[in-house]
């Protein structure tokens, strides 16, 4: 196995201490965030600008020390919480085992759910980084995801448990790149709707195909299944995903353009 | 066509920009009839909201015909006359059907920075920073209006656009600041701020039976014209007058039932707190200026309710909670549940109960938006409501 040696300085330079209460890459999100909003915050040089850099110096602050006032404030801990402060590779995203534990609550029938989901093929509508699944048989599909530069990572994945309008469980057959697995539940409640529960282990490898899989999933990927499952909510609930992209605005590319074509 | 674009704090202009297009099948384009400038836009326009970007497109009150819809539009159809409401709300989710339009959970495109500071995110609105949503607003020849099978009402054509056009806003947000007094026989009603929402909340406040009810302000312009319009509405000037003992008078030392803060996080006044508060926001140890809140707080009497139509987006200094627990107070607030109210109050106008165009002090060119802003945000007494028209 080629290790790299930068992830392994990484991670002793980001691996967290017990007085941190913040995951290690919403650190470094934060430190770069941080500082980036300050920047903007003196740029703009007025009252929200003020405001930003505040909220700038604050992130870039928690970055670095790994510490939110803020989230002691409101009891937020988001540092890794399964992870054994001793194992340096429970500590990162970069190569290892990763767990996504992520629920959400939806205005449709389990059953309506179920049936949209178990129909693989549906779920690149809704998971941004799926170019395609494709069924390949009863129990077996095909997956292709994008990856940065063009790249795409593919694996062939088979049911593991299916329980009608109640349960699909699935995992990468042997030998994937990405060995995976994972089940989501379709929990009825008395009027809220269906609670959508996953749970998503993946193992990301080393080495150039282990950070093409890191920027697949993100820095955050409980926080990457999140987007996908409100984007699954919002799909099952209105039929949409409502969306601002490629609207108007008075901005200056809309200028540059108008300029160039005229 | 042309649109009142956002450039930063105290830095409106009208530029050419690309017509709107249909981004969702859910979509219709609205040809603007007439658009209004709110109390609201001047916190934009004062910098005081976050997450605006330049070019933004502002505006959340207005109306017009529709000149296109999405594959799954079909309430609607090319020509209907339409208010639209300026909360966008999809009409599937749990909140939706419960009423809570406001608390939509499926039209903001960009939900985190308000599940960042508020815990969960409000509905989508129109031309009101990028925090909830970064949808192009109305001031403009056109515009894109989402979920238009749920949210555009149609006006009938024997009513001038001057007489609807606040039923995409203003009208509603005072009646439900009324309303969410719970007015029952007997009560008295203090509202803060005799802005045009003030000014409803007064009218909705008779409508839904206050025995009497109080203005408070301190430009004597917006006072007269309240007087003029409710014969029995009192007022107090605050530049010259006590507000807490003479509400105490006004109410034979029992305080009113309920208070509305019409006035939002730019409260003027110059009272010791209120100079705590500008010196705070000035140099950010505090975002809102809540002087008109605390006085309505302090105000109220034991038990009874503050109802609160004025926009807050940070955090407030000195506030006193414990003297809304010391009392028992009800609190009700937030964005208008708009798509609730639109169809009774257009039939309260329909029917000549109401006449919403009283509040309108200015009507001008969309070209002329710069002008009306600058001297909106310094000229309170004179500028009061102002509707622009395209073209």
């Amino acid at each position: 196995m080629h290790h790299n040696e930068t992830y392994d300085r990484n991670r002793q330079r980001f691996a967290g201490d017990s007085s941190t209460n913040i995951h290690t890459a919403e650190r470094v999100a934060s430190a770069v965030s941080g500082g980036a909003l300050i920047a903007y915050g003196i740029k703009r040089s007025d009252l929200t600008g003020a405001l930003i850099s505040l909220a700038g110096a604050a992130l870039a602050l928690r970055g670095t020390t790994g510490h939110s006032q803020i989230y002691d404030a409101l009891g937020i801990r988001t540092a890794s919480s399964h992870a054994n402060p001793a194992s340096p590779y429970n500590k990162t995203w970069l190569s290892g085992t990763v767990h996504v534990n992520k629920a959400i609550t939806i205005n449709k029938s389990p059953a309506e759910l179920y049936q949209f989901w178990r129909n693989f093929e549906n779920l690149p509508q809704f998971m941004k980084h799926l170019e395609s699944v494709t069924a390949s048989g009863e129990q077996t599909s095909h997956w292709i995801a994008k990856a940065p530069l063009g790249y795409t990572v593919e694996w062939d994945a088979e049911i593991t448990s299916d329980v009608l309008n109640e349960k699909i469980g699935w995992k990468s057959v042997e030998g994937s790149d990405i060995p995976n697995s994972g089940v989501v539940e379709f929990l009825p409640t008395s009027n809220r709707g269906t609670e959508i529960r996953v749970s998503m282990t993946y193992e990301s490898p080393a080495g150039k195909l282990g950070s093409l899989v890191a920027k697949l999933f993100g820095e955050e990927p409980a926080q990457q299944v999140g987007e996908d499952l409100r984007r699954f909510k919002r799909l099952m609930e209105t039929g949409i995903i409502m969306s601002v992209e490629g609207q108007t605005s008075g901005r200056k590319e809309f200028a540059k353009a108008r300029a160039a074509s005229a | 066509m042309k649109a009142v674009c956002w450039y930063g704090k105290h830095d409106v202009q009208v530029k050419e920009v690309p017509d709107p297009q249909i981004l969702n099948s859910r979509d219709a384009i609205i040809k603007v009839s007439s658009t209004a400038i709110c109390g609201s836009d001047l916190h934009l326009y004062n910098g005081y909201i976050p997450t605006m970007e330049e070019g933004d497109i502002l505006g959340h009150e207005f109306m017009g015909e529709v000149v296109e819809v999405g594959s799954d539009i079909t309430n609607l159809k090319m020509g209907d006359r339409v208010v639209v409401p300026f909360t966008i709300a999809c009409g599937n989710c749990f909140f939706c059907k419960k009423d809570l339009w406001s608390a939509c959970d499926n039209s903001n495109p960009t939900p985190e920075t308000a599940e960042t500071l508020y815990g969960y995110s409000g509905s989508g609105l129109f031309g009101y920073s990028h925090m909830m949503g970064g949808f192009a607003g109305g001031q403009a020849e056109y515009v894109r209006v989402p979920f238009a099978d749920v949210g555009p009402m149609k006006i009938p054509d024997h009513l001038d656009d001057e007489q609807v056009l606040f039923l995409t806003d203003i009208f509603p947000t005072g009646y439900m600041a009324a309303e969410n007094c719970s007015i029952e026989e007997g009560d008295t009603v203090a509202v803060w701020g005799a802005g045009p929402v003030g000014q409803f909340a007064v009218k909705s406040a008779f409508m839904l039976g206050a025995e009497k009810v109080v203005l408070i302000d301190h430009y004597k312009e917006r006072l007269d014209l309240a007087q003029e319009q409710n014969e029995n509405l009192q007022t107090i000037n605050f530049d010259d007058t006590e507000v807490y003992d003479k509400l105490l008078d006004l109410t034979g030392g029992r305080g009113p039932d309920s208070c509305i803060d019409a006035v939002g996080l730019e409260s003027h006044g110059t009272s010791p707190d209120s100079l705590m508060d500008y010196a705070k926001a000035a140099v950010f140890l505090a975002t809102d200026r809540p002087h008109a809140l605390r006085q309505a707080i302090h105000c109220c009497r034991k038990g009874g309710t503050v109802s609160v139509p004025g926009v807050y987006g940070g955090f407030l200094d000195k506030f006193n909670f414990g003297a809304a627990f010391g009392k028992g107070l009800t609190f009700k607030m937030g964005q208008t549940n708009m798509h609730s109210y639109m169809p009774k109050l257009l039939s309260e106008v329909e029917e000549g109960n109401i006449d919403p165009s009283f509040v309108i002090s200015h009507r001008l060119k969309l070209s002329d938006a710069p002008m009306a802003y600058e001297n909106f945000n310094v000229e309170k007494n004179d500028w009061r409501k102002i509707v622009l028209t395209p073209n």
